[in-house]
């Protein structure tokens, strides 16, 4: 009697990233696939860790800002804000109206810079390529009224506990009126392509749905969150800087699939660009600054004559100021979700901890829920769908 | 010593210089194609494209085809090193092969196959071997599934193609491609066939492996799909292949259906005053221009569509595409039964 030998049947294992061109960044996903058909995903994160944690511990309040706009690199201003308005809770300072109106006005122009980053990355992943040239151009622009606040383009370093380094500079009010008043043709364009496009809707309607259940269950906030129905925004729901003055709508989906969450996108762009034309028209006047010499440094013509306003230049930027000691966690609605900055004081001039909430590790880790039984094509949009980046993922 | 030369060498002679003057104009027009697709897809998406190599970046193909020539051959570890290199240059072959039954004026022909597209449709067939060939040899899980991907779809839409084809045929009576051109004088396939064009179209888009079903190489999930390991000149050959099976299958939607070389005139008998100038045309020129709009249409598509998935290409091949072309030829078949219009 002849014996057969018993073969094991193992699944098929393909590396997705961290060299890909889907992976957004140096994501790595280890999927156990049968045939075409996903049976488990893992995700492997921590390629792009920096130790930002760690390093703001060993840097003062204002040295500190810069790593805000590293986290999420497509929406730098965000981060900032939310940070610099925890040390403003800790410090017990109010910041300026027009602050406030500046804070308000980027952090909404970044929700568009990241949200196009998002959806043209995501269209060009399901194969549609015009959508990303043709919004790209817009995002360039965007990244043009950076440069022109604070020089950079994308790390910007702009807005900082206190208020925002620096007034904006004339005109500029009038550019990004102008601006404004043309973006929605290019949505109108851009949605011309993708949403009632037969094919993209077969790739991304019911693929990756997420209950409402499941999403408050992972942890899921932001754009992702309300595509499965939950309408929850901390710009409604706990105001910050200005939103109580502001007149927009929270988008929610329905299902919770890939589709619901591009036009819970494409909505909310809409509605950024219904705030910042508030903002435009009620721009108040006034400082952009507060005006406390233990927190920000004197303008500099009073420096040239005034002895205490040299001093306390030296000082800011030397041992910087000390914060009272205390801890506080502000979240913000960040593009991405709730990003939220946990910050713990022991009275000195550097933070003792200070923690960082990104959203995006939350909605990474319900990659394996949303893909089993899908396809191998539904990866890139699934990944797509959620806007994962890697600079806040892994800090 | 004379027989020889008249019998043999004269003869063989002319068929080389035939092959030459098909093979040339075909080499040059595919490297430009590549030229006009970014420069169209770049005019689509509101950008310029390549335009600094030569004037208007008229040299970019060659610029690009002597980085290609230039850079490393790489071979996988755990390749077979044969294989891997007989595909791309399968691919390349098959894809010139193809055009030597395709008749570009009345008699500008190498070869007038009486089973003409019989033979088209073996080549086109045999194309598939190369890149499941590619896939298997590189030894590379994206590479392999981008080759069974191909396999699938290139065997699932050929069926499509070939009844389609047979709805042709069948009004034409011939399989000849000459006399089938020949036969489309006064009402191209395209108007009584319209639907069948429809279809045939996207099916070569299928067969062809472009977008929006170009899955086997889809970019955002197998990186290159069957091409990720291939480099330099292995890499150049299955892309020449694949621009080259783009023109022969624009070529094939021409005779099929757009009348290859005839001109309008016979079309419109109502326009008396322009037909001396359209016949002045010679066919080699409709015949191009015929090709130009059909890779025009290729390329449009890919500026436009996003990328079906695996699954969805199936289901519209076998149970959209097949159902629907078999009807039709049903319909074609009593058509001309009933109308006594078989021909003879």
């Amino acid at each position: 009697m002849s014996q057969t030998a018993e073969a094991e049947i193992e699944n098929y294992t393909l590396n997705f990233g961290p060299q890909h061109p889907a992976a957004h960044g140096v994501l790595r996903l280890v999927l156990e696939m049968d045939g075409e058909v996903i049976d488990r995903v893992d995700a492997h994160i921590g390629l792009l860790h920096r130790g930002t944690e760690k390093l703001i511990e060993y840097k003062t309040y204002l040295q500190a800002v810069p790593y805000f706009d590293r986290l999420d690199y497509v929406s730098p201003m965000n981060q900032e804000q939310a940070y610099s308005l925890a040390v403003e809770k800790l410090l017990g300072i109010e910041v300026p109206r027009r602050a406030k109106y500046i804070r308000m006005l980027f952090g909404e122009l970044t929700r568009i810079l990241n949200h196009i980053m998002n959806i043209a990355s995501y269209a060009m992943d399901v194969g549609a390529m015009t959508p990303f040239l043709w919004t790209f151009e817009e995002r360039e622009k965007i990244m043009g009224f950076y440069d022109d606040v604070c020089g950079a383009r994308m790390h910007a370093n702009y807005v900082r506990p206190g208020g925002v380094s620096q007034d904006l500079p004339a005109g500029l009010v009038e550019r990004m009126h102008e601006w404004a008043n043309g973006y929605s043709q290019v949505l109108d364009d851009m949605e011309g392509l993708l949403t009632e496009n037969r094919i993209f809707k077969q790739r991304v309607v019911d693929i990756g749905v997420v209950s409402k259940e499941q999403a408050l269950a992972w942890g899921f906030t932001g754009p992702n969150l309300r595509a499965s129905g939950v309408p929850w925004d901390l710009r409604k729901s706990q105001p910050y800087d200005g939103y109580e003055e502001m007149d927009f709508d929270i988008p929610i989906g329905k299902n919770g699939d890939c589709y619901d969450r591009y036009l819970v996108r494409v909505e909310e762009m809409r509605q950024s660009l219904k705030i910042i034309k508030q903002c435009l028209e009620k721009m108040p006047s006034g400082p952009v600054r507060v005006n406390d010499r233990k927190v920000l440094a004197p303008p500099r013509s009073e420096m040239k004559t005034s002895m205490e306003a040299l001093i306390h230049h030296f000082k800011l930027y030397t041992e910087g100021y000390k914060v009272p000691a205390g801890e506080t966690y502000v979240g913000t609605e960040a593009p991405k979700g709730e990003f939220g900055v946990f910050l713990v004081s022991d009275g000195t001039n550097k933070p003792y901890r200070c923690r960082i909430r990104a959203p995006g590790f939350m909605h990474l880790e319900a990659m394996d829920a949303m893909l089993r039984g899908h396809m191998l094509a539904d990866v890139p949009a699934v990944l797509g769908s959620i806007d994962i980046v890697f600079g806040e993922v892994d800090r | 010593m004379a027989e020889f030369v008249n019998g043999y060498l004269l003869p063989g002679l002319w068929i080389v210089g035939k092959i030459l003057l098909f093979a040339v104009p075909i080499m040059i027009g595919m490297a430009y194609v590549t030229y006009a697709e970014r420069r169209i897809i770049g005019a689509m998406q509101m950008r310029k494209g390549p335009n600094v190599v030569g004037p208007f970046g008229l040299l970019q193909p060659f610029a690009d085809a002597i980085k290609l020539m230039f850079k490393e051959t790489v071979v996988p570890t755990g390749s077979s090193p044969v294989v891997f290199f007989l595909a791309p240059m399968l691919t390349f072959t098959l894809a010139l092969l193809a055009w030597a039954v395709i008749p570009v004026d009345s008699g500008w022909v190498i070869s007038n196959l009486n089973v003409g597209v019989l033979y088209l449709f073996a080549i086109s067939s045999l194309g598939v071997y190369g890149i499941v060939m590619a896939g298997w040899a590189s030894n590379s899980r994206y590479a392999f599934l981008g080759a069974m991907r191909s396999a699938a779809q290139m065997v699932s839409y050929e069926v499509s193609i070939g009844l389609v084809m047979i709805s042709v045929l069948l009004t034409a009576g011939s399989l000849n491609l000459s006399e089938l051109v020949e036969a489309q004088k006064g009402l191209w396939y395209v108007l009584p066939h319209f639907p069948m064009f429809v279809l045939f179209f996207i099916s070569v888009l299928a067969e062809t492996n472009r977008h929006p079903f170009d899955l086997p190489e889809a970019e955002s999930e197998l990186v290159a799909g069957f091409m990720t390991e291939y480099s330099s000149m292995s890499f150049a050959l299955f892309f020449l292949g694949e621009y080259m099976n783009m023109i022969m299958m624009s070529g094939m939607v021409s005779i099929l259906f757009l009348g290859g070389w005839l001109g309008p005139q016979d079309m419109l008998p109502g326009l008396s005053v322009l037909t001396p100038v359209l016949a002045w045309v010679p066919g080699v020129v409709w015949f191009v221009l015929k090709i130009c709009f059909c890779l025009f249409v290729f390329i449009w598509v890919r500026a436009t569509f996003p990328r079906y998935r695996y699954d969805q290409l199936m289901r519209l091949g076998w149970k959209v595409f097949l159902p629907f072309s078999l009807i039709w030829l049903v319909l074609t078949a009593g058509v001309l039964v009933y109308f006594d219009k078989l021909p003879q």
